[in-house]
Formats: C-alpha cells, structure tokens, sequence
C-alpha cells in the first residue's frame, strides 16, 4: 500500500526546511526526505572534537559522498565530461540541514536590477550591448514584490548587519548601494576584524563605500521568530565546512527544525535518497515519489498531492530530468527549459601583506562576518565603456583561515611549494597577509548547461549529471576590472606586497580548486515558459503541483551569496502557495 | 580546558575515524594526553607501510617540509606515523572519491581520473620512485644526499617522471598534501608533535575563541596553541 501524504519535501537544507515550516503552519501533513544522515548540532558541533580541521574541512566529513553519486564536467560541448571523482570545485551539502549547516552565513538581499538584469541592461545601453549567445534574462519578479520575504528570513536567521534606508530613512553607516527596507536587521553588524577594518579605512579614503557584510552569524544572543535560540558569535574561526559549536550560525538545524520536530504534521526520514517524482500518465500531475533507503536499499514509494524539490540547485534539476518534469533544454536547437542557464559565480582571491610588526591573526574569524564595497557590483556603475555585462562586489571575509589549509595554498606561481624557502613564505603569509576577494557575477550561455551524461552512473543505477562549463570572455573582462580597483585599495592599506589575482583570457574552469558552492539555474524562474522552467513563483510550467525552490531558479549568477536570495524565494512561493494554491490548485500563472 | 574524557559519543566518534589501531584500543578511557605522552616514549610502529616505505616517507616527508630556523620538520612533527595512521582509516580507500568506472584520462583541469585511491598511490608511488632513485643514482632514495632527493622530488613536481602506472606528479602531490596534513593537523591523528607545526605559525589550535581579540590593531595573538585533547605549547 502506497502511504499518503499531503506535501513531501526532497531535501532538509534551507529551501526544504523552510516550506516545511510554511506548509505545517498551513494545516498540511508534511514528510521530508533527505538522502543524507540525521544531523543535529550538540552531536556534529560538539567541541573540542568538531575544532578539527582534518576530519572537518580537509576530509570533508559534513558535505556530499561523491562515491554515492557525482556528476560529470567537461567545459566545452565537444569534449568528453569526466567524473567529478573528488570534492574540490564546489562542496554541495548532504544530511539534515543540507550546505546550511555548514555554510559560512554571508546574508545578502539582492542587489533590485539584478533581477531584471537583461531589461536595465537594453534601457541603459540597447539590445546590441548583450554579447552573441548570452542568455539574458528577468527573473519576473521585482525586489519590492520580494521584500517582505528578505524580511521575514532575516528574522529567523538572526541576521547581523547595518541598514542604509528603513522606509526610506537613512538610518546607519550601511551600503549606499542597497534598495530601501521595511525594517532594520534583527542584530546590530558583526565587528570588524583587524583586517576588515583596514579594508574598511582604505576603502573609504579611496572613495569608496564600504558596509559590513550582513552576516547570519549572530553578533548577539538572538531568539528567533519561531522561538529558536542563537548564542553569541566569538570568530572562533571554524566556521566555513563546519557545524557551529556554540549556536551562532543560522542553519535549518538550529533556527527551524528544532520547532519543526515537534509538529505532529511533520515527518523527517533521513537516508532517503529520492530516485525519482512519479507522474500520472498525462505527465502534467505528480503522484508522488519513490526513494531507495539508502541503509536497507529498500525502495517505497509515498503518495502526495504537492511535492516540493528543494535538493539544491544541480539536484533539483536532476530529478526533473529523471522524472520526466518539463522538457530538457537542447543547446543545438535552443529548446527546452530544463537544465538551460547554468550558471556559477566567479571568484579571485587576492593577498596582500603587511609588514612583519603587524599581525593579521588570520585564525581569527566568522564566515559572514567582513567588510565589502559594492561600488562595482550589479549596475552600480557605468558599464558603458566597459563593454561587459555584470559586476562583483569587492570584500574582506575573513572567515577563519586554518593551517592545513594555509600550508596546501602556499607558494606557487613561481615560487616553491616546499622546501625551507617555502616554510620562510608560509609563516610570512600566515602572520601577516590577508585576503581580498573580489565575488562577481557569471552570466548564462547557449552552450553552458546541464543534461544526463550518457556513460557514468551513480550508486543507484542512474545516469550522472552533465556539467558543460567554462569561463567566457564577458566574465573574465568584468574579473579582471574589477581586481584591478583592488590595487589602490591594497597601496592604500599599507601592503608591503600583493599579488593581485584574476581570471585569465581563455582560462578554463577548473575543478581542482575551490571556488564557492554558489552553482545557479539550470531550472530557472521567467515569465515565458519557452525560456523558463518555472514560473515566478518557482512552479512547474509543466507539472503544476510541482514546486522547485533554490537557486536552479536564478536565470544568471550574481555577485552576492546566494543562499538570502533562496530562502526569500521560498518563503515567496511558501506565501503564494499558502494564499492562493492550496484553495485552488492548479497553475498559478497562464502558460 | 578538561576533555571530558567519559562522553561515550567522543569515543565512538574515535573510534570510527582511528579504526582499531593498539594506541586506541589501549588508551581506554585513559586521560588522552598522558597516552600520547606514553606513545611518544616508544618509537612508532607502523603497521601499513613497510620498514622501506616508511623509510622512504621519513626522508622524503623531511625534504619536503625540513627542519630550519623556522621551527620543526616533518620528522620530527610524526608526519611519517601521521601517514601510515591514515592509511588505516577509510580515506586510503577512497571513501568519498567516485571510483566507478570507465577511467578516462583528460584535461588536467578536469581533474584526478585515474583508479587508484590513497592507499594504491603510496603503495606504487614508493616503489616508483625507489626504482628511479636507483636508475639515476644507484641507490634508494634515503641514502641519497639531500641534494640528490630534492632533485627527484623537483622531477617528479615538474612531471617529467612516470612510476609506472602513476604520473610522478600525482604522486608527488599526494604526498605534499598528506605531509603538510601531518605538519598541522590535531595531534590526535599522530603528525604535529609536540604542536610544533601550530606554534611556527602562531595558530593557536583548538582555542576557538577570540570574543576579546576579533581586532586587536595587528598585535600578535599571546596565548599559546591547545590541542583537542588538551596538550598545550
Ligand atoms: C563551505 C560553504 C560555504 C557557503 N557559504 C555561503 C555563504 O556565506 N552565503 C551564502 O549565501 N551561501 C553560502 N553557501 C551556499 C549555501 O550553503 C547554499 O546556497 C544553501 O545551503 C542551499 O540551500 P538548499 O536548501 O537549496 O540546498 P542544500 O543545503 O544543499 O540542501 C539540499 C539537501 O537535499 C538533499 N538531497 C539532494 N538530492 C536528494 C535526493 N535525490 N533525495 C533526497 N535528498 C536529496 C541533500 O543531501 C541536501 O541535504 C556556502 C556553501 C558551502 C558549501
Ligand atoms: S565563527 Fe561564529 S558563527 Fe562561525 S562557527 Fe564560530 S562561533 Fe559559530
């Protein structure tokens, strides 16, 4: 006998964990399957064991087993796509709370154009400024219709941060660049440590308009809106691919499920791994879901009326492309909408070093927790003479930089990576350097996608994912001028030395190294359903009781953190499914 | 700080990341430190690699990552009993790795594609490099100068040396970044005695708490490194 129930959820990371929330408090029976383990802070945060860098960010222990399933990359249709056989590129999560248990909690909004990227783009400069074969495109959804929803998650996070303009009031030392908001953070900014407040000074006296990063690190004692406690934040330095040990990185675990396990409406079933949506034989209605218990390899089958995918960007567009949900995008004839407008971030790293009586004290740090400029991020400035699309802010986020890691990232580049000259430059480095990274945009391709590669195969017998990507001339054009306003920055500060680091012309993508877990699209939201996925309101075009929440949904990467933006889109599609679906289901948009 | 050392999670969690190897098994529920302590009095033994190998590993490890003005080298910091620990735990076979199959090699941006996991690079990767030191130089690789193992380890960074079915220069990284592991990991694990590797870089271990000293206008931080056992230098 198959078991009902109303709405099952794919995924216990944020986007999951938030609709079970919304969807509990509509009245709903709720069961949400996680392919990961059980995974609770006062077991995976307990300290001293979680301050270990080895078992933590070096094995990898919290994120996903690439020996279950994987994908496939190659950066170019012609090639052959390779296994991604080892976790570096990008770190996606995998248990109770997903990457949000041990994300690092940067907490952005979005930047208002940004979501309507390709129509400011054509009113500033006209349709000819978008390059060949670059898919721009709206989101359909404006920032004013969202900001409630970046309020409400803000709320429950626990957001650190200092606003700019509450009801158009200018009320703090915050980004000047930011759009209005209906209210303050919930905790005052984070400090600055000593490096971001270099950053800060320097900065300012270029010209520019530093702000402290909004950070979902509590910067207090914090009990959120559904009751849920938060510790104080003491830069332990452990942040990044971590669990918090004292409570004060938001995380679903910490921040929703606590009160969520106490619902009787709610059921959470860890190593569930879902195979696939079920679909009716109209394939425009699903049925419900068949998972593999991941322990028994025992498969069930479960029943509901309303099925939510929040498995993370890729993996949402995975189990489309397995269960027959929506067409799969074709590159060659530029049809279909499902696994089109892949897209990444870019990131470089700079150092600069300080002289040897001043110590950075690198070990020091909260992931959030920084100091940015956005004064070349988004359509902040003039891309007319610039001849590109995007932008990137410009940061210190000193998260807690460790040893192992450290000692792995030294030398290089024409200097030894061991040896005792190579000792002399990490120990300089360690002490007295910091970074500056500059998080931009990625703009979506005709030929950058996602679709089922046809020879590996993960664990359960499916087909991988296909991954074809590659850095491409606009992004590497917008890197390269916005690290070279690093410069004065860094003169400013008082470097000894720098070395300035950009994406390269023609330079691949390269999986070997980290850059950030900040994949989008490939299932994204839009107002036509020829070149969208979903609708505006992260519904399937083609199976309407399906919802798909993360950031599949963004039609191009940004330059901020993505993970705000997911959890406002979900509370976004929570609110129009609570308001509107649940009284009548069925399409909420015309197609 | 006082490891509670009767918290029976804290000793599974051990356990299944450390095997069964004697030191645990014995260690019971005695005081951490003092075992490590005990364990540092007798030379390690170790149980993966052989008497060559792990020969190999003291020379290499220590070309590597010597001993100079700046502090300790990987001899002296475990990095070899650091190895061979790890060679027993789930890592040296790939736990996290997808080995399935076909193994295609390509672009090396691409990334690692060939079917060895940990255990099998070491495994070959020694015996490589020990049959080139001899081809080169007439003798295995520790009884070579410094000179002469540094210029191996240069050939097979640069990638100018196959061993065998392994590309000198996977091997070469595999080893880099397991000896760099064993200079700074917890001591827990065997490398970075005596917290030498954290106290050359000023990096204060396990403290995980700086409430006082998130900007202390470029002063160096003065408490020294804790381990999570609760060694401290
Ligand atoms: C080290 C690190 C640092 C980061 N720092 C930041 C930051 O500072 N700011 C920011 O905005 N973002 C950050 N991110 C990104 C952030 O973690 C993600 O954007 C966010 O967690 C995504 O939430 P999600 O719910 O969409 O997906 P996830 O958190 O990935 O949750 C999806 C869940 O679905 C499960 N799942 C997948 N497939 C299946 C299946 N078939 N069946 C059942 N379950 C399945 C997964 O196991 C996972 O637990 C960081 C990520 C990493 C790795
Ligand atoms: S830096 Fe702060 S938020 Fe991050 S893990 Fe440590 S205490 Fe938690």
């Amino acid at each position: 006998m198959v078991k009902h129930v109303d709405a099952i959820i794919v995924g216990a990371g944020w986007a999951g964990s938030i609709m079970a929330k919304e969807l509990t408090e509509a009245g709903l029976s709720v069961v949400m399957l996680e392919r990961g383990a059980e995974r609770t802070t006062p077991v995976e945060g307990a300290y001293p064991e979680s301050i270990d860098e080895l078992r933590g960010a070096i094995r990898k222990r919290l994120f996903q087993n690439l020996s279950q399933s994987t994908l496939t990359i190659r950066n170019t249709m012609d090639q052959t796509a390779l296994p991604y056989r080892q976790l570096a590129a990008f770190l996606p999560g995998e248990g109770v709370g997903g990457a949000g248990l041990h994300w690092s909690g940067v907490h952005f909004r979005v930047a208002p154009e940004d979501l309507r990227l390709r129509s400011a783009i054509i009113e500033r400069y006209g349709e000819k400024f978008i390059p060949e074969g670059m898919n721009l495109q709206d989101y359909g959804v404006s920032y004013d219709e969202l900001e409630p929803f970046f309020d409400k998650a803000e709320k429950v996070f626990g957001t650190a941060g200092e606003a700019y303009k509450v009801q158009g009031k200018i009320v703090g030392d915050g980004n000047v660049f930011s759009p209005d908001r209906s209210d303050n953070f919930p905790l005052p900014a984070m400090k600055d440590t000593f490096s971001a407040s270099v950053f800060r000074d320097a900065a300012k006296n270029a010209g520019y308009h530093p702000y402290s990063l909004p950070a979902a690190n509590a910067s207090r004692q914090y009990t959120n809106t559904y009751g849920c406690q938060m510790g104080p934040c003491n830069f332990c330095g452990y942040c990044s691919g971590y669990d918090c040990y004292l409570y004060s990185k938001a995380s679903p675990n910490v921040n929703i499920l606590p009160v969520l396990r106490q619902d009787p409406r709610f059921s959470l079933i860890p190593n569930a791994h879902v195979l696939r949506v079920d679909l009716d034989s109209t394939k425009t209605k699903a049925t419900g879901v068949t998972y593999l218990d991941t322990k028994t390899r025992k498969e069930t089958s479960l029943s509901a009326d309303l099925i939510i995918l929040g498995a993370f960007q890729f993996h949402n567009v995975h189990l489309m492309l397995m269960s027959g949900i929506g067409k799969p995008y074709d590159p060659v004839s530029n049809t279909g909408t499902v696994g089109r407008n892949f897209v990444y971030q870019t990131i470089t790293s700079s150092r600069v070093w300080l002289p040897p009586s001043t110590y950075t004290n690198q070990f020091v740090g909260a992931g959030g927790a920084g100091v940015a400029i956005d004064d070349f991020n988004s359509m902040n400035f003039d891309h007319g003479p610039l001849g590109f699309v995007g932008g990137s802010p410009v940061w210190v986020n000193q998260a807690g930089v460790k040893p192992i890691a450290a000692a792995l990232g030294a030398g290089g580049g024409g200097t030894p990576r061991w040896g005792s000259a190579y000792k002399d430059s990490l120990v300089n480095t360690y002490k007295h350097s910091l970074g500056i990274d500059a998080h931009g945009s990625n703009m979506a391709y005709r030929d950058v996608y996602l679709d089922l590669d046809p020879t590996w195969k993960d664990a359960y017998g499916q087909p991988l994912l296909r991954m074809t990507f590659t850095w491409k001339d606009n992004d590497i054009r917008m890197n390269q001028y916005v690290v070279s306003k690093i410069e004065p920055i860094a003169r400013a500060m008082g470097a000894t030395k720098m070395n300035l680091v950009h994406l390269n012309a023609g330079q691949p993508f390269d999986t070997r190294t980290y850059q950030t877990t900040h994949l989008g699209g490939g299932a994204i939201m839009g107002e036509n359903p020829q070149t969208s996925a979903i609708n505006r309101y992260l519904q399937s075009w083609d199976v309407s009781n399906v919802f798909v929440i993360g950031s599949n949904a963004f039609p191009q990467g940004m330059g901020y953190n993505p993970t705000g933006m997911v959890a406002a889109l979900a509370y976004w599609a929570a609110h129009h499914i609570r308001a509107t679906y649940l009284k009548s289901p069925g399409p909420l948009v015309k197609a | 700080m006082e490891p509670t050392l009767n918290n029976p999670l804290r000793r599974s969690v051990m356990k299944g990341l450390l095997g069964t190897t004697s030191f645990w098994v014995a260690s019971g529920n005695a005081h951490w430190a003092e075992a490590l302590a005990a364990e540092a009095a007798q030379p390690y033994q170790p149980a993966f690699f052989n008497a060559a190998e792990y020969q190999f590993l003291e020379s290499a490890c220590e070309r590597l990552f010597p001993a100079d003005h700046n502090g300790p080298g990987a001899r002296a910091l475990g990095v070899a009993e650091f190895l061979d620990r790890q060679m027993q735990t789930p890592y040296a076979l790939g736990e996290n790795w997808y080995m399935s199959g076909p193994f295609e090699q390509g672009p090396a941006n691409l990334g690692y594609q060939l079917p060895f996991v940990p255990k099998d690079l070491y495994r070959k990767g020694i015996a490589g490099v020990e049959h080139y030191a001899r081809q080169q130089y007439g003798k295995g690789f520790a009884a070579l100068s410094a000179l002469q193992q540094d210029e191996i380890l240069t050939a097979l960074e640069g990638g100018s040396v196959q061993l065998g079915d392994i590309p000198g220069r996977v091997f070469f990284e595999q080893l880099r970044t397991n000896t760099l592991e064993g200079a700074f990991a917890d001591p827990l694990y065997g490398g970075n005695r005596g917290l030498g590797g954290w106290v050359m870089l000023g990096f204060p271990g396990a403290r995980a708490d700086f409430m006082d000293w998130v900007n202390q206008e470029g002063a160096s931080y003065p408490i020294g490194p804790v381990s999570i056992s609760g060694e401290t230098a």
